[in-house]
């Protein structure tokens, strides 16, 4: 049973990390008053940009080095290709959906495009040497040990500190303070003397940052041939914003909802009192869903969504 | 009404968005092989044309099931809300047309008029639930119509497997000919194309759709709650309903478009994979492209089929079609600030007139 609990949360983990990166990227951009659902489209940019850095540089850099070194790249090609998004939204008040979904066809289309150019073919593989089997000495802890410390990935960390940062700069930083100003009543914020739409801007480049890194992190342990999908996870994080309510503790416990469910949706066979039932496949694809769905019916009569978010700044308008 | 000069000053953004969306693919191709850059670029320009009547018969092949699926989308918009479930509405219209049409004991026009009437219903159901939820629980319609996508698929890919299902394929049956769409005389027009009576039946739905927008009542409504829901509100108008008959609507459109895809003579059949329907995705672009005018839907459509035919008339160049779907989303993301463009063509113009008429001063 301890094994199964511990086998469990271990997969847990995986789908986890990047759906808690991506939606903590979108509070960012939400929070600061810009609607980002082009997410989808920019973790997939993200992996794949990160990806090509990691197979061109393969065997000759130690490979969790490597690793950082990508996740690094994912996340500079990440805000990079938010910056189109952030022009139109912020600078030229242009319809956030709109220019978001163009995000979301573009960077399938593009990448799918560079890669047969470069190599023929639609997959980019790659080589997975970057599961750490058993870090000494804390891997022997109970349980802890079984889930953080073995067969486990450095992303994993990385992810655990960037949500501790992303909690204490949108909460306790002046910085977030701003940010927060900035969606919620921008007029009051540019009556303090401070610039909203760089503050927006901000928030666009932060949750492109972790977008792109979050496209990396979903890739490297879920498959070794990426094809330009993310399986809808930059859309999950959305889902997963609005049911956290914008907010770092309520967005960890709906990611880590979500990832349950999806863990028991991909490994159930694995689970013994699950792969006993006679329950078809594909139900236990569809229960994240559903469950996700059934959740916002409860959760978004009360919702606490940035004021401003989605509208863009004027400075006429009063 | 709107008068000429205002059709223009629409339609003119439009086509600098995608003269500029041309512009960038033009210059993907020449990084990627300058060599055959400009005959690749000439064979996107010229489309359907590139293949003779074939390629314009399958430019309005192509354009069928986007038109179908941008008109529910278009719905959606005007009346204020953001149906991206276009993939899951039009899965399961696909299904029930396929499987409707294999399974019907009888021949004759109802045997592939049923199955479309049985898409149209299940769109509707779908799409109505995200209308529901939004009405009754306030659950935002983009992340519900998002869900309800994967939910669609998981279904349909299950249901396939359980009834209809191909497995030398990994598909759908195909569906025998007495099931699918007539070809209503098309096929001696565009020789060699698969275009059948769907692309009449979408134009057909565009038509019906503007009349019922500006012509009634209903539809009135549901535009000026698009519009401003408070003000409709206050004038006694049930907001609840209509974003429900809003959704139903939109998933009907869209679900047609699923059968009417799934029901050509092309061979295609639903393929059991997990990944969602492009079609319900091209339908957001052929929409906005349009500004949600359902005759302008049918242009945006046949564009977007114009330059899919192109791109694969441009792989004979050892092209990859993708190109494609790049300078759509280029003309998108432009188009999302086509407003901007549009409020100052008037001052551009200005500046030009006065330009000119300085010019025609100093002479």
């Amino acid at each position: 049973m301890m094994g199964t609990l511990g086998f469990v949360l271990q997969q847990t983990l995986i789908f986890f990390i990047p759906l808690l990166l991506v939606a903590i990227g979108a509070m960012f951009s939400e929070r600061g008053g810009v609607l980002n659902i082009g997410l989808e489209g920019i973790m997939i940019f993200g992996a794949f940009c990160g990806l090509l850095f990691i197979n061109a540089f393969h065997g000759s850099i130690a490979p969790q080095l490597l690793l950082i070194l990508g996740l690094i790249v994912s996340m500079l090609s990440g805000m990079l290709f938010s910056l189109p998004h952030a022009f139109a939204s912020i600078t030229l008040k242009a319809d956030q959906t709109i220019s978001g979904t163009a995000l979301n066809l573009f960077a399938p289309a593009f990448c799918v495009f560079t890669a047969r150019v470069v190599q023929n073919v639609q997959q980019i593989g790659f080589e997975n040497d970057y599961r750490i089997d058993e870090v000494p000495i804390l891997s022997n802890i109970p349980l802890i040990g079984e889930i953080l410390f073995q067969k486990t990935y450095l992303t994993t960390f990385i992810g655990a500190v960037l949500f501790i940062a992303a909690w204490i700069v949108i909460n306790k930083s002046r910085f977030g303070l701003r940010l927060r100003a900035a969606g919620e009543n921008p007029h009051a914020v540019d009556s303090a003397g401070i610039d909203v739409q760089k503050m927006r801007y901000a928030g666009v480049l932060i949750s492109g940052a972790l977008g792109g890194l979050g496209g990396l992190v979903y890739v490297i342990p879920t498959t070794t041939t990426f094809s330009s999908t993310v399986s809808g996870y930059g859309f999950l994080a959305l889902a997963v914003l609005i049911f956290g309510q914008w907010r770092p503790g309520g967005i960890a416990l709906a990611a880590l909802f979500f990832a349950l469910m999806k863990t028991i949706a991909a490994s159930y066979s694995g689970i013994p009192v699950l792969s006993q039932l006679a329950v078809p496949n594909t139900i236990y694809k569809m229960i994240p869903y559903i469950a996700t769905l059934v959740l916002l019916m409860f959760t978004s009569k009360n919702s606490r969504s940035p004021a401003s978010a989605g509208v863009p700044y004027n400075k006429n308008d009063r | 009404m709107i008068g000429k000069k205002n059709i223009l000053k629409q339609i003119l953004p439009i086509f600098l968005c995608i003269l500029v969306g041309l512009v960038f693919g033009f210059f993907v191709l020449l990084l990627t092989n300058p060599e055959e850059a400009f005959n690749g670029f000439r064979t996107i320009l010229f489309g359907g044309f590139s293949g003779g009547v074939r390629g314009v018969g399958n430019v309005l092949y192509y354009a069928t099931p986007v038109m179908m699926v941008g008109l529910g989308i278009a719905l959606g918009f005007k009346a204020g809300v953001f149906n991206i479930g276009g993939p899951g509405q039009f899965v399961i219209g696909g299904f029930l047309a396929t499987y409707f049409a294999i399974q019907l004991p009888f021949e004759g026009p109802m045997r592939w008029i049923l199955p479309i009437v049985f898409a149209a219903i299940g769109g509707a159901f779908w799409a109505s639930i995200a209308g529901m939820l939004k009405a009754y629980f306030k659950v935002n319609v983009v992340i519900s119509t998002i869900l309800l996508n994967y939910i669609a698929m998981y279904c349909v890919n299950h249901l396939i497997k359980q009834t209809i299902y191909d497995p030398g394929t990994n598909r759908a049956l195909p569906v025998p000919k007495a099931g699918q769409l007539p070809t209503a005389g098309l096929e001696k027009l565009f020789e060699g194309s698969s275009v059948n009576i769907g692309f009449i039946i979408a134009v057909i739905f565009a038509v019906i759709l503007y009349i019922f927008l500006t012509k009634t009542n209903k539809g009135y409504e549901l535009v000026a709650i698009g519009f401003n829901p408070n003000a409709s509100k206050y004038l006694g108008m049930n907001e609840k309903l209509n974003t429900i008959l809003t959704m139903a609507i939109s998933g009907a459109l869209v679900g047609i478009g699923g059968a009417l895809m799934y029901l050509a003579n092309s061979g295609k059949s639903i393929t059991v994979v997990d990944s969602l329907a492009a079609e319900g995705f091209n339908g957001i672009s052929v929409a906005l492209l349009a500004y949600n005018n359902p005759l302008g839907v049918i242009l945006s459509s046949v564009f977007i089929g114009y330059i899919t035919v192109g791109g694969f008339y441009m792989q004979s160049y050892r092209f990859v079609p993708e190109i494609v779907d790049i300078i759509v989303a280029v003309i998108l993301y432009f188009s999302s600030f086509s407003l901007l463009i549009s409020q100052n063509l008037d001052k551009i113009v200005f500046v030009l007139n006065r330009f000119s008429k300085k010019k025609a001063g100093e002479k």
